[in-house]
């Protein structure tokens, strides 16, 4: 169906994934989305105490072939900047980075901003920090619509 | 993709034009193209040939051939059908009812129908999608103009029970439409045996070309026309006729009668072999719909843990052609109505691809789509959170 909707990048991260898997204990980890509405995406980060470098990122996705480029793209940003330089890998910059996004898919890296910053406030919140801009994520697995 | 061999199991979407059908129709684009109302020479040649050609559709279902008009495919159909038996000079009545799994022609047709007035009733389906004739009979209202129930489903291949649920009609003298766009050319009907009075089909889903169908009208129900214009059609389907188009459909439909139950055996073969293969071989997975009273060609199956277009997509990059009800392909945010109607959650609907397979298709291009669908589903599964989420119960319980 979106065989030549979707740009070459969008295509590749799809079909190469970076960072998917697990990272065991974890030191954030963010799950948002819903299975109801096809996305669920999963991200986990291993954060340096000392200088706040997001040292590794993985991601595990529930979605579509955007919501998985996304994912994959998003973690490729965040990996070796500052849990605050993190926020700057909004939405827009996700998409960007992939070439575009079909109008219908732009949720999906909507989405994955999101999972990033669940998984920073989930850091957040385990170490009694606070960081500057950071909102509570508001989707959640568990959210019923 | 042209480099790579393609292996199209999207056979309910449409066809490929059959050799014969497209050799019987290319003199009407080039030397015959005359308009077939015209008195003089010319129109000739193409009104002796569509009247060959309905003869053909007529027989296929036991109809006559003045009870065939020609439409610009399924959906117009559709279209006539109900919309004529609530509205106009011809109306019957103010309340319709059909099955929630129809197609979109019918489904969204009925959805603006109740924004005009008008009251439809949905029926709701067994987990296999059939539609029993009670429910049917208590739908009936002294107001009910038309019931509709397709002949068979395009996502699952259900088959439907419309001898039983014409039956019903007939007893409370309402109208019965069937959508048979899938079913026509593939499994036997006869409009009298069955109790139909009107029934849509489209060329181009038995090796016919697109753009052109037709309504079954029984002789004796009276409708008025959706598309007003020219005495076409007996006075009530406008628009010049589509000369190639019924050419090639009547040649489908001769080919379909002649080897239709040669084809059915083979696709079932093929479609049994795929749906047992996959059951055994990857974990998780799931038949939708019934398991014998099904359109020949259709597996639809169903995957946990992971998404329908990102399955469809490995499938393709794998050169493989198939569809899903996942909401991701549509652009919506809800997975298939039918999927939804035969009472499955959201995320196992999310989850589903259907494979089509005609009498083309072979033995290896179904062993290597199930081979290929072993290495996709296992891919996704091992980035699905879900999946994650499920082995670590299981481990929880099996240590507890
Ligand atoms: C059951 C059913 N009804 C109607 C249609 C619409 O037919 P057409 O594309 O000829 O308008 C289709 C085709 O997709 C179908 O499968």
């Amino acid at each position: 169906m979106y065989d030549g909707v979707y740009s070459d990048k969008v295509i590749d991260h799809f079909t190469n994934p970076r960072n998917v898997g697990e990272i065991e204990n974890p030191d954030g980890v963010g799950t948002v989305g819903n299975a109801k509405c096809g996305d669920i995406m999963r991200i986990y980060l291993d954060i340096d105490p000392e200088t706040k470098v997001i040292r590794d990122c993985k991601f595990k996705t529930f979605g579509c072939g955007a919501a998985v480029a996304s994912s994959s793209m998003a973690t490729e940003m965040v990996k070796g900047k500052t849990i605050y330089e993190a926020l700057e890998v909004t939405n827009k910059a996700v998409m960007e980075a992939l070439d575009g996004l079909p109008q219908v898919k732009i949720h999906c890296s909507l989405l994955a901003e999101e999972a990033i910053h669940a998984a920073l406030w989930d850091y957040a919140e385990k170490n009694n920090i606070k960081i500057e801009g950071l909102r509570k994520p508001k989707k959640d697995v568990h959210d019923e619509e | 993709m042209a480099d790579k061999k393609t292996i199209y199991m999207d056979n309910a979407s449409t066809t490929r034009v059959r050799e014969e059908v497209l050799d019987a129709m290319l003199p009407f684009f080039r030397e015959d193209y005359g308009n077939p109302d015209s008195i003089h020479a010319m129109g000739r040649p193409g009104r002796d040939a569509v009247k060959v050609a309905r003869a053909h559709i007529a027989d296929l279902i036991g109809a006559k051939p003045e009870e065939i008009y020609f439409t610009s495919g399924g959906s117009e159909a559709d279209n006539w059908a109900i919309k004529s038996a609530v509205f106009g000079p011809h109306a019957k009545g103010k309340h319709v009812i059909v099955s929630s799994i129809e197609h979109h022609a019918i489904i969204n047709m009925c959805e603006y129908l109740e924004k005009v007035g008008i009251e439809v009733t949905y029926l709701p389906v067994d987990k296999y999608g059939i539609v029993s004739p009670e429910t049917v009979e208590a739908a009936i209202r002294p107001d009910t103009a038309i019931i509709s129930v397709m002949t068979a489903n395009n996502e699952i291949g259900t088959i439907e029970p419309i001898r039983e649920i014409g039956a019903v009609a007939r007893k409370h003298n309402v109208l019965f439409h069937t959508d048979a766009v899938q079913a026509y050319g593939q499994i036997d009907i006869d409009v009298t045996r069955d109790n139909i009075d009107l029934l849509s089909t489209s060329a181009h889903k038995l090796g016919g070309p697109k753009g052109i169908g037709f309504l079954y009208i029984r002789n004796g129900v009276k409708l008025d026309p959706l598309i007003h214009g020219g005495e076409q059609e007996r006075g009530i389907r406008g628009g010049t006729t589509n000369v190639p188009g019924a050419v090639g459909f009547g040649k489908a439909a001769e080919l379909a009668k002649v080897d239709m139950k040669e084809r059915a055996d083979k696709e079932i073969a093929l479609r049994d072999r795929l749906i047992n293969r996959v059951l055994t071989e990857i974990p998780y997975s799931s038949l939708n719909g019934h398991p014998t009273q099904r359109l020949p060609g259709n597996a639809n199956l169903r995957f946990a843990f992971i998404e329908g277009e990102s399955l469809l997509m490995s499938m393709n990059m794998a050169g493989i052609c198939v569809s899903t009800g996942s909401a991701c392909a549509s652009g919506s945010l809800d997975p298939s109505h039918v999927l939804l109607a035969i009472g499955l959650k959201h995320e196992e609907a999310h989850g589903s691809l259907r494979f089509t397979v005609s009498a083309e298709t072979t033995i290896e291009d179904v062993d290597y789509t199930v081979d290929t669908l072993k290495s996709v589903v296992e891919r996704l599964r091992s980035m699905s959170p879900l999946y994650e989420d499920f082995i670590k119960e299981q481990k929880k319980k099996q240590e507890a």
